[in-house]
Order: structure tokens, then sequence, then C-alpha cells
């Protein structure tokens, strides 16, 4: 059947339903979560209408600063250490056999499908002084006694890269699994290692492919909202728990609003930067 | 030498992903309540108090009727979209894709707080269903991705051979199109129910003082109070995860769901 333009009325029946649903109860959420960033705060209730820009005027403060700094680098490091495990990982994975890359398959979906309460009770269990793996090193002899490792922000980060490499290996997995076989090919009838193959004919034929997968794992690292709250301290919480915080525990939504809208508007300029470097590399 | 570098390289990361899982399994054995590893005894009783406990066995009902219906809703949601998409020819009508695509890119707090804010605006804050409503469109993605993936590997030629016997559009629909695109329908399904059985912090915002999903609970219990109950029902989880990916690289194409071939079906 060809693909033709729509006729009558009748044949936009289909998009009736998902149409009402996705404006209903997307687009008419968010423009609500976007007035209420405007609202004053109501100790007792939800809040009340306003016009103010206080809540935006705190993010002016050192505290705020401060908050976004430290989410900016977390996310960053994140996003480094992520893909600079997971990009020879993929590749690797794309040279084994078909059943050995299903079999990974299944087993990163499953991580990565994990709930993040579950991922930080993990790690909490891991890292600390009772059933933690320096139990497993006091076992083997390497250390005297137990410690806890947490609450720092290497637990933090650690318990990030976990929650995100899955993400960052799936990411990946499309363009290496697609990349062209002959260069390859070329680079060892050359003469190149592997190794040597890998460094200098993948890894820039992926230039963009790897900054487009740092700004994604960069975002999704953005909105890590538990992990921060139950592996570090305080001065470890970013942006997304502070966000969490005031809508639940301090029952400032306005706030937590305006925070979220300045959030969204930082992942968009992401996401807009990433489509563009993934046009420049489709036209190039 | 190379072949043996690379097999470290994976059995590090396998390690680095699996040891909080081991730990995890390795705490819910324990005999006595205590989270201690290695275990101390062996017992499978914190297996059974998931069923058994009334709190647990509630969150765990809750949990699941939630992603049976959202992951339904956002199918039914997802696939005349992706048929009118594939069927017609709308540019407008992508701006709902993008819609579509949103939710799971922006960082999931926004859209959790989208929601919170919508429903208390609405004064339906804390009713049940409007979880259902939230988590269905939280996921819609993944039904519409994997949707428009088996739409673009139907061979139009078999819908023109129909059409060209005289099928009008809906038998071409229930006869042709819908046996060919189950397999990719059926596996939309199943990511957004895994998914939303995982999912905290839209339930949590939407529900979270009205209702125990079972993320919520064992989020309550690592805020109250620490029983081996949470690493056993972590472990399910896991188990259900790996279940359904397992059934789905099965009986369906894996590589291909997650973009290892290109989506114009070579």
């Amino acid at each position: 059947m060809r693909r033709e333009r729509p006729q009558s009325f009748a044949d936009y029946t289909p998009l009736f339903f998902p149409g009402l649903m996705l404006i209903v109860f997307f687009v008419v959420p968010f423009s609500t979560m976007i007035a209420v960033s405007f609202f004053k705060r109501d100790p007792v209730g939800f809040y009340t209408r306003d016009f103010v820009f206080d809540n935006y005027a705190r993010f002016l403060s050192t505290f705020f600063g401060g908050v976004l700094g430290f989410s900016l680098l977390l996310a960053i490091g994140v996003a480094v250490c992520c893909v600079l495990i997971a990009f020879p990982f993929t590749y690797l994975l794309t040279q084994r056999p078909r059943r050995v890359q299903t079999l990974w398959l299944v087993g990163l979906l499953s991580v990565l499908s994990l709930s993040e309460v579950i991922i930080g009770f993990a790690w909490s269990t891991l890292l600390s002084r009772t059933a933690g793996i320096t139990n497993l090193f006091v076992w083997l002899g390497l250390m005297e006694a137990p410690v806890a490792l947490l609450p720092s922000v290497w637990a933090v980060l650690t318990g990030m890269v976990y929650q995100a490499l899955p993400y960052t290996i799936l990411v990946l997995y499309p363009a290496l699994v697609r990349l062209d076989p002959t260069l390859l090919e070329a680079a060892r009838t050359l003469g190149a290692s592997p190794v040597r193959a890998f460094l200098n004919v993948v890894t820039p034929a992926l230039r963009n492919t790897l900054v487009a997968t740092l700004i994604m794992v960069f975002v999704f690292a953005l909105g890590s909202y538990l992990l921060p709250q139950i592996l570090g301290r305080p001065q470890h919480w970013t942006l997304s728990v502070l966000i969490t915080d005031q809508a639940i525990y301090q029952s400032n939504m306005p706030f937590a609003a305006a925070m979220a809208v300045f959030l969204v508007l930082i992942s968009l300029a992401l996401v807009g930067l990433t489509l563009f470097v993934g046009r420049r590399e489709n036209a190039g | 030498m190379s072949a043996f570098l690379r097999r470290l390289y994976f059995t590090a990361v396998a390690l680095f992903l699996a040891a909080p899982i081991i730990i995890v399994a390795g705490v819910s054995v324990n005999v006595k309540q205590d989270l201690s590893f290695p275990p101390k005894g062996f017992s499978l009783s914190w297996y059974g108090q998931i069923f058994l406990d009334p709190g647990w066995r509630q969150a765990l009902f809750a949990s699941i009727v939630l992603a049976i219906t959202a992951a339904a809703l956002a199918v039914a949601i997802a696939l005349p979209l992706a048929w009118f998409l594939w069927r017609r020819i709308a540019p407008w009508a992508n701006v709902f894709q993008i819609l579509g695509l949103a939710p799971f890119i922006l960082p999931p707090v926004i859209t959790a707080l989208g929601f919170l804010t919508f429903w208390a605006t609405a004064g339906f804050y804390g009713q049940p269903w409007t979880a259902v409503i939230s988590h269905a469109i939280f996921f819609v993605t993944l039904p519409l991705v994997t949707l428009s993936l088996g739409f673009a590997s139907i061979d139009r030629a078999l819908v023109e051979a129909a059409s060209t016997m005289g099928a009008d559009d809906r038998t071409v629909l229930k006869t042709v199109v819908l046996p060919l695109i189950m397999p990719y329908l059926v596996s939309g399904y199943a990511f957004a129910f895994v998914l939303s059985l995982n999912e905290y912090i839209v339930a949590y915002m939407t529900v979270g003082f009205t209702m125990e999903t079972l993320p919520i609970k064992i989020f309550n219990a690592l805020r109250y109070g620490y029983t081996p109950t949470m690493a056993s029902v972590s472990i399910f989880f896991v188990a259900i995860a790996a279940l359904v990916f397992g059934l789905i690289a099965r009986f369906g194409d894996i590589r291909r769901l997650l973009g290892a071939l290109s989506s114009d079906g070579n």
C-alpha cells in the first residue's frame, strides 16, 4: 500500500485518541508546571495563583550555584567514565558471535530496567560496613577490618556510572554494529594491529557519534534523582534531588517547578546539540 | 594474548554489573533479620515474605496491576499513532511522534513534577488511576519505537497485493498488518511493563502518599527500617526483567529491536 495523503476527515480518526492523550496528559501538565513556576508558595496547600519571578530569583544564590555546578560536574564525570568504559566494550561486543551479543543485550537490558531504588539499595549494601565488599577483602586477608565506603562522592559516582553504563552501551550499539566492516579490513590489510585499527580508524570514524553519546549520557545522568540522596551526603545532592525534595518534603511546588523548567532548558539545549551533531554526521 | 585481554575486560564489566546483584542475592538468604554478607545461614523465607506479608503482597499486587494496565494503555496510544504515521503522508503529524518521545528523553523528575502539578491542579491528586495514565504517557516511547520499527519492516508489496485483491483498509489491517507487527507490539508492551514495574519517581509524585508500589515500598523500607525482604524483592524483580527480555530474545530479534539493522529493513 503506498503512503497517501489523508483524503478525508475520517482518515484522521486513528490520530484522535493518541493525539488527545498526549495533549491532555503531556502538553497540559507540562504547561501547568511552567505556569506554577510563576505562582506563589502556599504553606498549607499546593500554591496560590500569582505572577512573580521570586522562584527564579532564588537561582541567584551561592547555594543554588553550588548545587548547579556540582550537578553539571557530576554528570560530566559520569558521562566521561561511561563512554570510556563502554566504547571499547561495545566495539568488542559487536565483533562477537550473535549468540554472545544476544546474551549480553538481555543482561544489559535487565540491569537498565532496574529501579533506581533497587540500584541505590544494592550499592549502599555493597559499600556498607556490615554487608559490604570490604568483608570479602577481610576474608581474603587483604584488609584488617571492614569499613564503610559511603556516604561519599565516589559512592555517588560509582552508583551513577552503574546506572548509566548499560544505557551508554545500548546507545553506542547501533552505530558500532552497523560500522562498515571494510574500514577495518582495510586497516588490517595495511598492517595495523587491532588496537591501532581501533584507535586510528574506528574512533575517528565515529567521532560525532561519541560526542552525541557523551551528551545523551550527560542528560541521562542529570536525571538521577535518588542515588545522590542514598549514597551521598546532602552536599552531594543534585538538581534532580533538590527538585524532588522541594516538591515533596518542603511542599514548595512553585520553586520546584522553576528549577524543573530550568533543567528542561538545559536538557533541551543539549538534546538539540545532539541532533545537530547527528545531522552533521549523516551529511558528512 | 589479545583474546585473553578481551576476556579479562568482558569479565571485569560483567563483574561490575553483577556485583551489587550478587551481594543483594546473598543478603536475601540470611536466616535472621539482618543484612549481612556473606549471609549467615541459608533461608528462602524472605522470598516467602513477599507473598505472605500483607504489606509486601499489597505492594506487589499494586505494582503488577499498575504495570499491566499502564503498558496496555501505552500500546493503545502508540499503535494508532505509529500506524497513521506509516500509512499516511502528513508531516505535521510528526509533532505527535516528538511528543511521544519527549517524556523518555527529558530527565524523569520533570515529567513526574509535571504530573504532580497537573493532578494537583485538576483535583485528582492521589487517585490510583492517575498513576496508570501517568505511567502510560511516561512509557509510551517504548511501544512507539518498537512499533515504528515493526511498521518500517513491513514489505509494502504484501499490503499492495492484499488491496489489489480487493481487501479494504480494515481487512488489510486485520489480516496482514497486525500479524506482521505482532512481535513488535508484544516487545513494546513487555518493555513498558518491566519499566513500569520498576518506576519510582512518577509513581511517587502521583500516588506516593495514598498507594505503595513495590519501588516506593522498598524506598520507604530503606529510610525507615531495613528488612531482608527488600533484597528478596529486588532479586525477584531482576529475575522478572531477565525472564521477559530473555523471552523477547528467544522469540523475537532483540538485536534488531536495539538497532542492529537499519530501520529501512535491510
